[in-house]
């Protein structure tokens, strides 16, 4: 079964279906997703926390109160720098650019697991299961101090992988 | 002469670390004991950033915020009196203390208990080999001595604990071959699952472990799914090659000295157990003893710093430190964050139960 279509939800599986994401107020529509790089926040559960909401210095995250509220994303206001991925402290916001070029689409992650890859490596890109769904490009790794020991891992997949993608496969250990 | 201070706090965890803070930014002579070698409770085995708002410290790792509350507490005067059991509470809030190779007294104005919890066990067949063990004890090996306790893990139990430690396991190089968990739901934050999953761990829910095999330690582990009484059903065997079983199946108060001081007790399934009934100063049913944190109810790190920081301004305000205006301001502040991280569908049962807690205190 691929996660994608597990119809479980997050309570029982871990992975939250597409119908919860579809729900969530973070999850950007279509039409927003094809104007360039921009957030997609997969927060579906109403736990107390809103670090996100100050991340974003344009104000496109909305919690307010109570903070138990499901962020809002104002995806107009979004201009994909990814502040608030490393900010997440449940590793639930992405970044996907679906105008990386013709056929491949970019998507940032948070990563926290040595060793990490460098820029230029080809890893395997894996869904929201675990499970590897391609063969993906790094582009980019950002691990400022300000992130705080959270990387942001960029990788190019094919275009219609860029919302199934959400990590790539831990690479292995030396020795 | 047994030796005195205006407050004693045991337990140097997040709860009780907070609350010598507070007592000692009031003015109170403060002394924190704990039986280990180093405070910080659990605090320094938390290395994933903390829910939250920003007045919670969200988004910083649990380690940073332990680091920060030891130097919080030196610059507010905090003595710390390390590797001391607190083997006994006797009349008049004196404290027995057993050090090195002897015993003595500590008498207090004020007691602050914030012992924490320890964590439950499972029996099944195979549950004393070598391999089987806590969660935390997990968690200390990797994190305190930097020990690896195996390389293949079947973690038992998908609360917040069982899904965090999963994660750690892997961050630590080990691989974890799944999860299980009787209930038909993940019980911990979906983020914190969804983290797990990600990096390729079955989460399984409705499936037990039935029993752990070896000769020496742990070769494998026989998990079953169960029906919704827990009956394991037929047929639904699976072995797992494993050298290592972790239990994260709830935490219990650790409530002894509470019980010797006489304080009274409620039975809330929902905060672990046998709970000492408190108000909302944290004092017990004894004038003068407080609780705070896990002792007080299960719940997690920032509620536990949030209800010690209550304990001590209370404590620190019955002994004239705090005027009853800046005391209660103060409170009323503690209040509010702790009610915000008991709302919503995680935090609701928590609420409802900590009231109770209240009113049977007031009945007492």
């Amino acid at each position: 079964m691929k996660g994608e279509t597990e119809t479980g939800g997050v309570r029982k599986t871990g992975i939250p279906s597409m119908k919860e994401l579809r729900a969530s107020p973070g999850y950007p529509g279509p039409e927003l997703l094809a104007r360039g790089p921009i957030a997609v926040i997969e927060c579906v559960q109403d736990i107390p926390c809103n670090p996100c909401e100050a991340a974003c210095r344009r104000g496109a995250i909305h919690v307010g109160n109570p903070i138990t509220n499901l962020p809002v994303f104002y995806g107009e206001k979004c201009n994909g720098c990814g502040n608030c991925i490393p900010v997440c402290p449940g590793q639930a916001i992405f970044l996907v650019d679906m105008t990386y070029s013709e056929d491949r689409a970019s998507v940032s992650f948070p990563y926290e697991f040595l060793p990490m890859p460098a820029k230029g490596d080809i890893v395997e890109g894996v869904n929201r299961a675990g499970e590897v769904v391609c063969r993906a490009e790094v582009l980019r790794v950002q691990k400022p101090k300000r992130f705080d020991h959270t990387a942001v891992i960029t990788v190019a997949v094919p275009k219609e992988l860029a919302m199934e993608v959400r990590s790539m496969k831990r690479l292995k250990r030396e020795g | 002469m047994a030796r005195k201070t205006e407050i004693a706090v045991v337990g140097a965890g997040p709860a009780g670390m907070a609350a010598a803070i507070e007592a000692g930014r009031a003015g109170a002579r403060v002394i924190v004991i704990d039986e280990n070698q180093r405070p910080g409770g659990q605090l320094f085995k938390q290395i994933h950033k903390f829910f939250g708002s920003e007045a919670h410290r969200a988004g910083t790792r649990g380690v940073q915020i332990g680091l920060d509350l030891l130097r919080e507490a030196e610059e507010a005067g905090v003595a710390t009196l390390l590797d001391t059991v607190v083997y006994g509470i006797f009349s008049d809030r004196c404290l027995g203390l057993a050090r090195e190779h002897h015993t003595e007294e500590l008498e207090a104005d004020a007691v602050i208990l914030a012992t924490g919890a320890s964590e439950n066990a499972l029996a099944f067949p195979g549950w004393t080999l070598p391999g089987v063990m806590g969660a935390g004890a997990t968690q200390t090996l990797i994190h305190i001595h930097r020990v690896l306790p195996g390389k293949r893990a079947l973690m038992v139990g998908a609360g917040n604990v069982g899904l965090i430690v999963s994660y750690q396991l892997l961050q630590a190089g080990a691989k974890v071959v799944a999860v299980v968990e009787g209930l038909p739901a993940i019980g911990g934050y979906g983020v914190h699952a969804s983290k797990v999953r990600r990096a390729g761990v079955p989460i399984l829910t409705g499936h037990t472990v039935l029993r752990a095999e070896g000769r020496e330690g742990v070769e494998r582990a026989v998990i079953a799914r169960v029906d919704e009484n827990w009956k394991p059903i037929a047929g639904t065997e699976r072995t797992l090659e494993v050298d290592t079983i972790c239990l994260a199946v709830g935490l219990s108060p650790l409530a002894e000295l509470a019980w010797m001081a006489g304080c009274e007790f409620r039975y809330i399934p929902a905060l672990g157990g046998w709970v000492p009934l408190h108000d909302g100063n944290m004092e017990t049913t004894r004038k003068g003893i407080y609780v705070a944190g896990d002792l007080a109810g299960i719940e997690e790190a920032s509620t536990a710093m949030e209800e010690g920081r209550l304990a001590g301004l209370a404590a620190a305000q019955s002994l004239g430190h705090l005027t009853r205006e800046r005391g209660e301001k103060k409170k009323g502040e503690v209040h509010k964050r702790l009610a915000a991280l008991r709302m919503g569908s995680f935090g609701e049962g928590r609420a409802i139960s900590k009231e109770q807690i209240l009113q049977a205190r007031e009945t007492v």
